[in-house]
């Protein structure tokens, strides 16, 4: 076998290695080996923040473009408008690594939180008249995004069909339901406790961004250090090894599904709250799918499972969300908006390569 | 070499860089018509790298490769470096979703396929080298084995000027590497060069005329076969290191089987023949269809401390029942029994639990995740115990875990948090036994656990093997067709075509009868092979 000539260290095996280094047996030739070591971090360290010369980039283009963009209102702004789409990054980041796919968050971000809504207003407000709790409203929430991926989960793992078809054949019965059971209306007046996560501030800093924050940094900790976490970058990059090893593969594969569901769930309830409504045009009529897969592999995260990470997924997120306000304040005309959005994405994954490395290609 | 001109091939101070490691230092290499020159060397000497080179896969850093003294084709240039050397590669390079024949004849059909004439082709071929396998077939449905005879096929029909065999008997039985010794000699005295690389150092006396030694990336013996000893040889590829004693074919250095076995007995307190009780492992009216090979009522049962032998020809279940009682297979009937329990069919991580450990056959599809590092897939199995009440758990604790099981196997990296993919074929053997090694299984399944691996690390593996069934009292069942696994048993029984054929008890183990036992029947079984092929 020829050595991969580009190291590639993932996250967890990287690091300064610990005193257990020194026992682990060394090539003859010690120094090589050592020198070999050092570089191994140094390039793992490279590989995880290799987006942020972009992103100082985009901050420079950003000021030029208008003197708004660097003001603490704007970035407010950009953080509470990023954080929805990084929750559901996280979760499609989670499916991707595990070797999987999941098209139906959009539809998952759109529906869960029209049917807790569509539980709690009343029928005035094209409710279902139950006027449930808010609270429950969003137990309901969360229980709604967990059976779609455990559905997701069983046909794809269990059922062994086809990731890709499944997840876009759920899409498309997820987003009917979404307009079906309001008639194609928009829910308004959501309660406070509803919309107190899309929409509230600690003084200048959106809570939304907080939570968004908080959910990469644990999801970041528990892919490093927690046997599950482990396990799923095991799943990803091997399947039949991990199994070999005693991994319970499925299961681990059907947690991801419904851990990536209810985090898009938790998006689709941020982007209701900063939105103060559920429209029948969240999710899937805005099509964030692209932005979201966009997002993932423009971090680093693979398609083919095994490989990513949260710092790399973050920034992903990051630059989407620079792109996105630099192209408003640049009052680029709406008719070529989205043309121009489309563009720029496609340049930052080709740029992400450029700078990721072999770890981001794909395979010849 | 007696020709006088410039050589068919030539390698001329070639240097190989990957990142850190100096692959290839300074490598002069000639091949003339009609030569057959082993190349031989451990694992992670050179010789892949060279393999990559010679057949335009990968370019030098520097030096030259030649043609009849011409310079080679640029890297890449796939049909016209074909049209001088052909490549059967170590590892299956073969497009799972395509059949037999499309794969013997990839990249090198018409413009128009005629799928009458290539299937025609492919059969003529098999029936000719004695191959068993359809041309139809989906190679996804074929075995390790089977996939590597189809890349001889494919070498075979390209008709180039020479042909470079890596590891080409690996995967092949007996018979079949007779067939091919035969058929390297044909080649060979029609002017064919045949460069021939081979951890078996026996074949490389019977085949070669001239041997080369790779160590570290550098060429340091190039002599005509008939002027080394076997020790020559060894000494030169393995340097200054100690080789271990199994790597001559004695017994290994940890006890012998017999004091061990009786040491075993003395803790059970009963003789291993004889109670079932104590049996960790009871295998009974075992049956399963695998394309593996099928099993049929196969029972045994390995007592504490003792290293049970399953051999056979391929096709005849030897890693059927490997697969089967580690978990990683189902069965059609019978039952396992781990001290009297039956483990559940089918579920690998209920047997790991149960306590059965798990060497797979093939490393690369099971055996490790290859960018995950060597600590991390060493530890793999004991994630639950290294990890506290919440999940968590460090690297630092993961790679001190590793640490004394991989330096124990005198496993070869730069760090704990090397990936598995950048280490040679025998290290990578080696994580994939720490794994194993690391859950304190009750019981090793064992599949071929020293395939592709150089004489140094076989023989430290057998070790290994020995040493943990010895002081732990684990039972092994060892499954492998590589006759030279067995001498660490107590006991072998050979598998013919599914049934268990005979048992060997007293070792040392005759080699000829063992190689009778396992082919006793096979020549009623090739005959119905070939029957049902025609």
């Amino acid at each position: 076998m020829i050595p991969n000539p580009t190291p590639d260290a993932p996250p967890g095996a990287a690091g300064p290695p610990g005193p257990g280094a020194a026992a682990v047996a060394v090539a003859p030739g010690g120094g090589a080996a050592v020198l070999a070591r050092l570089r191994g971090v140094n390039v793992s360290l490279l590989r995880e923040v290799a987006l942020l010369p972009v992103l100082v980039i985009l901050l420079i283009v950003g000021t030029i473009v208008s003197p708004v963009f660097l003001t603490v209102s704007n970035i407010a702004g950009i953080g509470q408008q990023i954080s929805a789409l990084g929750v559901v990054v996280v979760g499609e980041s989670l499916i991707l690594m595990i070797g999987g796919m999941d098209l139906s968050l959009e539809s998952t971000y759109g529906l869960a939180p029209m049917v807790a809504a569509w539980l709690i207003l009343p029928v005035a407000a094209y409710g279902s008249g139950t006027q449930l709790n808010p609270f429950l409203g969003l137990l309901i929430l969360f229980a709604v995004g967990a059976a779609i991926g455990f559905v997701n989960g069983l046909l794809i793992v269990k059922g062994r069909l086809n990731g890709f078809i499944v997840t876009l054949g759920m899409t498309i019965v997820l987003a009917g339901l979404q307009n079906g059971i309001v008639k194609a209306q928009s829910l308004f007046n959501l309660p406070r406790a509803f919309g107190y996560l899309g929409s509230a501030y600690f003084g200048q800093v959106p809570v939304s961004f907080v939570v968004a924050g908080l959910i990469f940094v644990l999801v970041g900790l528990f892919l490093r250090y927690h046997k599950t976490g482990r396990a799923i970058y095991a799943v990803g990059g091997n399947p039949a090894a991990a199994r070999a090893a005693g991994i319970k593969v499925e299961r681990i594969k059907i947690g991801v599904y419904v851990a990536g569901s209810m985090l898009a769930a938790l998006g689709g309830l941020m982007e209701a709250g900063r939105v103060s409504a559920v429209t029948g045009q969240q999710g899937y009529g805005e099509g964030i799918i692209f932005s979201v897969f966009a997002a993932a592999v423009i971090g680093g995260v693979s398609l083919k499972g095994g490989r990513g990470n949260m710092i790399g997924a973050a920034s992903g997120v990051i630059l989407l969300g620079f792109v996105q306000d630099i192209l408003d304040l640049a009052n680029v005309s709406n008719y070529w908006i989205e043309a121009i959005d489309g563009g720029v994405i496609l340049f930052a994954l080709f740029l992400a390569r450029i700078v990721g490395g072999e770890s981001t290609a794909e395979e010849k | 070499m007696t020709s006088s001109g410039p050589p068919l091939v030539g390698l001329r101070g070639v240097d190989k860089r990957f990142g850190s490691t100096l692959a290839l230092h300074g490598v002069d290499l000639s091949l003339t018509a009609g030569q057959c020159l082993g190349l031989v060397g451990r694992n992670g000497a050179g010789k892949s790298t060279v393999v990559s080179i010679l057949s335009g896969l990968i370019s030098p850093d520097s030096g030259s490769v030649s043609f009849e003294g011409a310079p080679a084709p640029r890297v890449g240039d796939v049909s016209r470096w074909r049209e001088w050397i052909a490549t059967v590669f170590q590892h299956s390079m073969v497009v799972p979703d395509l059949s037999v024949a499309e794969n013997v004849f990839l990249g090198s059909t018409d413009r128009f396929v005629s799928w009458r004439e290539m299937r025609a082709r492919t059969r003529d071929i098999m029936r000719e080298w004695g191959f068993d396998i359809p041309a139809e077939a989906r190679c996804r449905d074929l075995a390790v084995e089977q996939l590597q005879i189809v890349e001889i096929a494919r070498a075979l029909t390209r008709g180039a000027r020479c042909v470079l065999l890596d590891e080409p008997t690996a995967a092949l039985e007996r018979d079949a590497v007779r067939r091919l010794f035969a058929r390297v000699r044909q080649m060979v005295d029609g002017g064919v060069a045949v460069l021939y690389i081979s951890h078996h150092l026996e074949e490389v006396f019977e085949i070669c005329q001239d041997v080369a030694v790779l160590r570290d990336g550098e060429l340091v013996l190039t002599a005509p076969a008939a002027s080394l000893s076997k020790d020559d040889l060894v000494a030169a590829m393995v340097g200054g290191v100690q080789v271990s004693a199994a790597a001559h074919g004695h017994q290994p250095a940890s006890g012998g089987p017999a004091a061990r076995r009786a040491e075993a007995a003395d803790q059970a307190g009963a003789s291993p023949a004889g109670n079932g009780d104590a049996a960790i492992l009871r295998v009974e009216d075992l049956s399963a269809s695998s394309p593996r090979g099928r099993l049929s009522g196969v029972s045994l049962q390995v007592m504490p401390g003792e290293i049970v032998g399953v051999t056979g020809l391929l096709s005849a279940g030897v890693a059927t029942i490997g697969r089967v009682v580690a978990g990683a297979e189902g069965q059609s009937g019978g039952k396992v029994l781990l001290h009297g329990k039956v483990v559940e069919p089918g579920r690998r991580a209920a047997a790991q639990r149960a306590g059965i450990g798990y060497i797979p056959e093939d490393r690369r599809s099971e055996g490790f995740v290859a960018h995950l590092g060597v600590a991390e897939n060493a530890t793999m199995t004991i994630a639950d115990r290294l990890s506290d009440s919440l999940g968590l758990m460090r690297p630092r604790r993961r790679a001190a875990a590793a640490a004394p099981i991989t330096t124990a196997l005198s496993l070869v990296s730069s760090g704990p948090g090397q990936p598995v993919q950048e280490l040679s074929g025998g290290n990578q053997q080696k994580v994939t036994v720490a794994r194993t090694l690391a859950h304190d299984p009750r019981l090793i399944v064992a599949i071929t656990p020293t395939r592709g691996v150089d004489v140094a690390s076989k023989a430290l593996l057998l070790d290994a093997l020995a040493g943990v069934a010895d002081r732990t009292g684990a039972g092994v069942l060892l499954c492998s067709d590589e006759l030279s696994d067995l001498v660490i048993c107590d006991r072998v029984i050979v598998l013919v075509r599914g049934e268990a054929f005979t048992e060997f008890t007293e070792p040392p183990f005759d080699r000829d009868e063992l190689i009778l036992a396992t082919e006793g029947l096979s020549s009623t079984a090739e005959a119905g092979a070939e029957e049902a092929a025609q």
